[in-house]
């Protein structure tokens, strides 16, 4: 090939699609929307350059995911944490394979030096490992056996909320959607994700990624669009557990509580984060846990002063 | 050899050469024509009032069905108690058509509706396979009806069928609906299915018709392919030119595999645009299903509460 019919040839411009199920739809209603680059000077000035075209979603399509991440729980919840753990470290190793991807991705929608990206990038890729260390570990730091008054063995687990609706955070496009997303599927739960929504390029190549780390499709669902309009139906659905409002600005917050109330969902408030790559803690994976205690009677003690 | 009812094509099953050139000379069917014409129509838009009504069109059709090796009395009592009120919740929700049960608990389920205008359906003659003796058979429906069965959902003996024995299966199915009396409405299944290609569940329509079947019925729910839109639109066109040419008019009932409102009312729409609103009434249609009712209450919740509602909020069967 000679350098003129290089320079001829015509890039491949890529559709960005949803990840629901498992699959990739395009919206149900068709629509779409333009993203633009994120760079602070022209942005100002009005000069963003087009990026690509990303799926506008209905409410629809946060029903069909709300339906995919109900149907992919009980394989989730089920599997042990260990298995969980492999798989979400699975994840990170595809990451690692496609970083260039990223790279270019982030430092497009967040209007980053390559470096800089790449500084993102990595610590997103770290965050994935983290959270696939805690998989099996959650349950020994929030559960265990409780000193009781009676001769019972009294014992806690923490036990996944159910299908949690996820808003990303609105300007750490890819960093920030790993931080809130991982703790909550590292325990169990499933996941709806609003992407963020000048920014949702990174997370919906996320999708393609989780989609080749034996992540059962439905544990994760990728919707792009406007951020209060996906989220309220979301917020009102009956059969969805709960809630991060990581991406809402306080007056959409103050709504989407009220509406989650209805069937008593847990509610995230959003919480101001300057630095998502300080090191988290585990209240985010805490959060979305509900603890089961079991008494069990110890019998009379023998002898020994055990029953065992 | 028998007589069905007394219409214009009775002298068509004088015989097993004048049944099988009958139905041999019935129009071939398009099967892509066919198809094509079944997705167009699932492609309406039904919004609104418009899908408020289809819905609880949709729930007053429901045949609510347990066919299970596992079932118990227990069971079909609390299955009785979803089809007189499928949403505690509302009363406004209407009741579905009938349950449908094998026939050793056609007894309990008519305890169960007693008092409310849902019907008792029972499945006999052998379901699912029908591989049985006539006599078998017989007695299976005359104790389903004894039982209190107001409708008898009887299958035919697809092996003669395909065989190409018109007339035994016509034979047993004229000697079934003698069996129900005027007790029971006649369903028969043809477990479309089963029966390969659209010109045998065309020639199958007009034999069950023939015999005097009050419902026709496309599958069991038993095999791997049940109701289609396709198959259901194959056979009202069945039904409707059987009444254009003989006054009677016959029942529709798809049954296995329709689980959401969705398909529900794409089925509804292929009724109304093929033979009108006089099928639009559970006495001439009804949907063969367990899990649709729960969706169809679930869409019904949506549009009376705007909220997306889950099955934490309809009853598990």
């Amino acid at each position: 090939m000679s350098d003129k019919s290089e320079q001829q040839r015509l890039s491949v411009f890529k559709t960005y699609k949803l990840y629901v199920g498992g699959k990739f739809p395009r919206s149900e209603s068709g629509r779409v929307y333009e993203v633009t680059t994120r760079t602070s000077a022209a942005g100002a000035a009005g000069k963003d350059k087009w990026l690509a075209n990303a799926p506008l979603s209905s409410r629809k399509d946060a029903r069909d995911a709300v339906v995919a991440a109900r149907k992919a729980f009980g394989g989730w919840s089920g599997a042990t944490a260990y298995n969980r753990g492999q798989i979400l470290y699975r994840v990170a190793e595809m990451l690692e394979g496609r970083k260039s991807q990223f790279v270019h991705e982030v430092a497009d929608a967040e209007g980053l030096s390559k470096s800089k990206a790449a500084a993102q990038v990595e610590a997103t890729i770290d965050r994935w490992v983290w959270y696939a260390g805690w998989t099996d570990k959650i349950a020994q730091v929030v559960g265990g056996p409780n000193p009781v008054a009676g001769p019972y063995f009294n014992i806690s687990s923490p036990e996944p909320t159910g299908v949690v609706a996820v808003l990303a955070p609105q300007e750490s496009s890819f960093l920030g959607l790993v931080s809130v997303l991982a703790p909550v599927i590292a325990t169990g739960n499933t996941a709806v994700v609003i992407a963020s929504e000048r920014s949702p390029l990174p997370a919906l190549s996320l999708g393609e990624v989780l989609a080749t780390s034996d992540v059962p499709g439905g544990v994760v669902n990728v919707l792009s669009g406007r951020t209060a309009e996906i989220a309220a139906p979301l917020a009102a659905h009956q059969d969805v557990n709960a809630i991060d409002l990581a991406g809402a600005d306080d007056v959409l917050a103050k709504e989407l509580e009220i509406a989650a109330a209805d069937n008593l969902k847990r509610v995230l408030r959003p919480q101001p984060v300057d630095d998502w790559s300080a090191m988290p803690g585990t209240d985010r994976m805490t959060a979305f846990l509900e603890t089961k205690t079991v008494w069990h009677p110890t019998g009379s003690l023998g002898a020994s002063g055990s029953s065992y | 050899m028998s007589t069905a009812a007394p219409h214009a094509l009775a002298d068509v099953t004088a015989s097993d050469s004048t049944l099988r050139r009958f139905l041999h000379g019935l129009p071939g069917v398009d099967a892509v024509g066919l198809e094509a014409r079944a997705a167009s129509l699932g492609t309406r838009s039904i919004k609104t009032t418009a899908k408020a009504y289809a819905i609880d069109l949709a729930i007053s059709m429901v045949d609510l069905t347990t066919l299970e090796g596992a079932d118990t009395p227990g069971k079909v009592r609390a299955l009785g108690a979803k089809a007189v009120r499928p949403d505690p919740t509302d009363r406004t929700a209407p009741a579905t058509a009938a349950v449908c049960v094998y026939p050793d608990m056609v007894a309990t389920a008519k305890a169960a509706v007693a008092g409310s205008p849902v019907k008792v359906a029972s499945v006999a003659t052998a379901f699912p396979a029908g591989r049985a003796p006539l006599a078998v058979k017989l007695a299976d429906v005359r104790e389903a009806v004894a039982a209190g069965a107001d409708e008898i959902d009887m299958v035919i003996d697809r092996g003669a069928f395909l065989a190409g024995d018109y007339l035994k299966v016509h034979d047993e199915i004229v000697a079934v609906k003698e069996a129900c009396g005027t007790a029971a409405r006649l369903k028969v299944i043809f477990e479309t299915g089963e029966l390969s290609t659209y010109d045998n569940i065309r020639r199958a329509s007009w034999l069950g018709m023939l015999a005097g079947a009050d419902f026709i019925k496309t599958s069991t729910g038993k095999v791997a392919v049940n109701a289609t839109p396709a198959n259901t639109l194959l056979m009202l066109e069945a039904v409707r030119d059987f009444r254009a040419q003989t006054g009677v008019q016959i029942g529709v009932k798809p049954a296995g595999g329709i689980r959401t409102t969705k398909d529900a009312i794409k089925f509804l729409v292929v009724v109304n645009e093929t033979v009108g609103e006089d099928w639009l009434d559970n006495h001439w249609f009804r949907f063969g299903a367990s899990s649709l009712l729960n969706d169809l209450l679930m869409q019904r919740q949506k549009l009376a509460t705007g909220r997306y509602s889950g099955p934490d909020y309809v009853t598990v069967d």
